[in-house]
């Protein structure tokens, strides 16, 4: 149900019914739980940042500890544009995207070099650097006090962004749709065998003549267009942004969530963080002081017990279920 | 077809490659021999690209590749199997075989149409599975399969680039004795056209395949001569002392 046996020369890129169902709890939490619309946005917005994530690091096989930067460089984007260029939404979710893409191909080119840990060290360097600059550029992003009121005006002249979240709630989801579509496509080509290939084994990607380092280094870039593009419905959407959409805290908190859906399955980095930002959400509520140790519980027995993250464990419950193999 | 001139290859003082004066012509059936350590496999990686040679040229169909990357060099018609295994572990067979077709066809990196809308490539792929009598494995991850299947899967990603010179190493290394028998099928019915290098340490095999033996001692070229003549060589016999093969 949640495999990634359908991808490949054999496979079937063809939609399953089970594929709607994210959409379809989405649209429910719009009519149904109207007061938890911002929060869900939120969530929509980190499973675009999570999914792009997934696709270098679940398919590519690039372990990557600094993807904030891309998302951060993305959300200073549309900030800085919208302040001082137009507060229009869809332009300035481009030049996010552009933004953050071209970043991610330039850092990718030197990133993709290495490997390994040599490789994990230069993401984390990276995304050290970027947030320095934002830190200290203070002219353009308003350093440690980050940008204010960002003005950001109806989407396509039509929509305004209301208080309750309505808009910004669908809009986030809509451009979630299209990336997520982006990404499914991507896995099933051709180009996604061949960066599983990568992935895989590289000595033999060389081997049968394919150009490595290009494949990763436009997986990357792709990567980080998407990622910048989370950060830019996050300023859109919050009309703010500060130094958090850099921090390391970010990047790290990112993996945790992908590995606690299940990396490279798609639907992992939808499963991820809608349960780790409900579950911070809940137990910050229940206890202000503790709810970090919460969240350390339920990781551990992650690790420990769902191997796969917790897609893992619904194709293991549904194997034992119904006899059969996982 | 290849040739090989002065080509050298040191590692500081150590010389592994000491002038290796070599040629494959067009549908050889070509091995590769010496004890361990001789330089076989340096030899190998520098055929392909993996290795860059101190000094020398390598020379495939007329034209000087010493300085191409691997993948140019397989773009034109270098193929190349490996000792240890070197596969997709995780994908399926057909998928890797489909990956090294899909390059070579170049739709590789296509991003738009799903991989299974590449009905060429599939079907190649599972042409080329079923020539070597794997076919019904085409589903199974290669994680899943027999040592000695696997080892048909490297050479089914190597067929499937459509080598002009294919590079053997080791085709059954590792492969119980009882299974090895199938590899030498396959060999044997390999297409007459491809030029063939083979390494292999089992004898028996060798003197089967080879119409021409080249022996490597000590990153030099021994002798080269055919099956007969090498078998006759007191040298090789001095270099194989007590490994006996019961080849003369």
């Amino acid at each position: 149900m949640f495999d990634a046996a359908r991808i490949g020369y054999a496979g079937s890129a063809r939609l399953r019914p089970i594929e709607l169902a994210p959409w379809v709890l989405a649209l429910l939490v719009y009519f149904l739980a109207p007061n938890y619309l911002p929060l869900g946005a939120y969530v929509v917005i980190i499973i675009l940042f999570a999914l792009s994530l997934d696709l270098i690091l679940g398919y590519g096989g690039i372990v990557t500890l600094g993807h904030a930067a891309y998302f951060g460089f993305g959300a200073y984007a549309a900030g800085v544009f919208a302040i001082r260029v137009s507060g229009d939404p869809l332009l300035g979710l481009v030049v996010a995207a552009v933004a953050a893409g071209l970043l991610g191909f330039a850092t990718g080119a030197v990133i993709l070099r290495t490997h390994g840990l040599a490789l994990l060290m230069l993401t984390l360097a990276i995304a050290s650097i970027v947030f320095e600059i934002a830190n200290k550029w203070t002219d353009v992003t308003g350093g440690a006090d980050g940008l204010h009121s960002v003005p950001i005006q109806p989407v396509l002249g039509l929509f305004r962004f209301d208080m309750f979240g309505k808009t910004a709630f669908l809009y986030c989801l809509i451009v979630l749709a299209v990336g997520w579509w982006l990404v499914r496509t991507i896995v099933h080509s051709p180009f996604g065998v061949s960066l599983a290939g990568t992935r895989e084994n590289d000595v033999r990607m060389h081997a049968i003549g394919a150009p490595v380092y290009w494949r990763r280094l436009w997986a990357y870039t792709i990567s980080a267009t998407l990622a910048g593009v989370a950060g830019g419905l996050l300023t859109q959407t919050t009309q703010f942004v500060g130094l958090s959409v850099l921090g390391f805290e970010r990047s790290g908190e990112l993996l945790v969530m992908l590995v606690l859906g299940g990396v490279r399955r798609i639907y992992g980095a939808f499963v991820g963080p809608l349960v780790f930002i409900v579950a911070q959400d809940y137990l910050a509520k229940q206890s202000p002081e503790y709810w970090t140790l919460g969240i350390g519980v339920l990781l551990i027995f992650i690790v420990r017990f769902a191997r796969g993250g917790l897609l893992g464990l619904a194709d293991r419950a549904r194997a034992k279920l119904w006899g059969k193999k996982g | 077809m290849l040739e090989t001139r002065a080509l050298c290859k040191s590692f500081g003082a150590l010389t592994v490659a000491d002038n290796i004066e070599f040629g494959l012509a067009a549908g050889a059936r070509h091995a590769l021999i010496g004890p361990n350590g001789a330089g076989k496999t340096t030899f190998i990686n520098m055929l392909t690209g993996r290795l860059e040679p101190t000094t020398g040229t390598i020379v495939l169909g007329g034209e000087d590749i010493t300085r191409l990357a691997q993948a140019a060099r397989v773009k034109r018609g270098l193929g190349r199997t490996f000792q240890i295994n070197t596969l997709f572990k995780d994908l399926t067979v057909l998928d890797n075989v489909a990956l090294g077709i899909a390059e070579r066809l170049g739709v590789a990196g296509r991003l738009w149409r799903p991989a299974s809308a590449y009905k060429t490539v599939r079907d190649e792929a599972m042409a080329q599975l079923e020539s070597l009598g794997i076919g019904g494995d085409a589903a199974a991850r290669v994680v899943d399969l027999p040592y000695g299947k696997q080892r048909l899967v490297e050479i089914a990603i190597a067929l499937g680039l459509k080598p002009k010179v294919l590079l053997l190493d080791e085709p059954a290394a590792g492969v119980p004795s009882h299974e090895s028998e199938r590899i030498l099928e396959v060999l044997d019915r390999l297409p007459a056209e491809i030029a063939i290098l083979i390494i292999e340490h089992d004898m028996d095999l060798v003197f089967r395949f080879a119409q021409r033996i080249t022996v490597l001692v000590q990153g030099q070229v021994l002798v080269e001569g055919t099956p007969d003549e090498i078998a006759a060589d007191r040298r090789v016999h001095e270099v194989y002392l007590g490994e006996g093969h019961g080849h003369g």
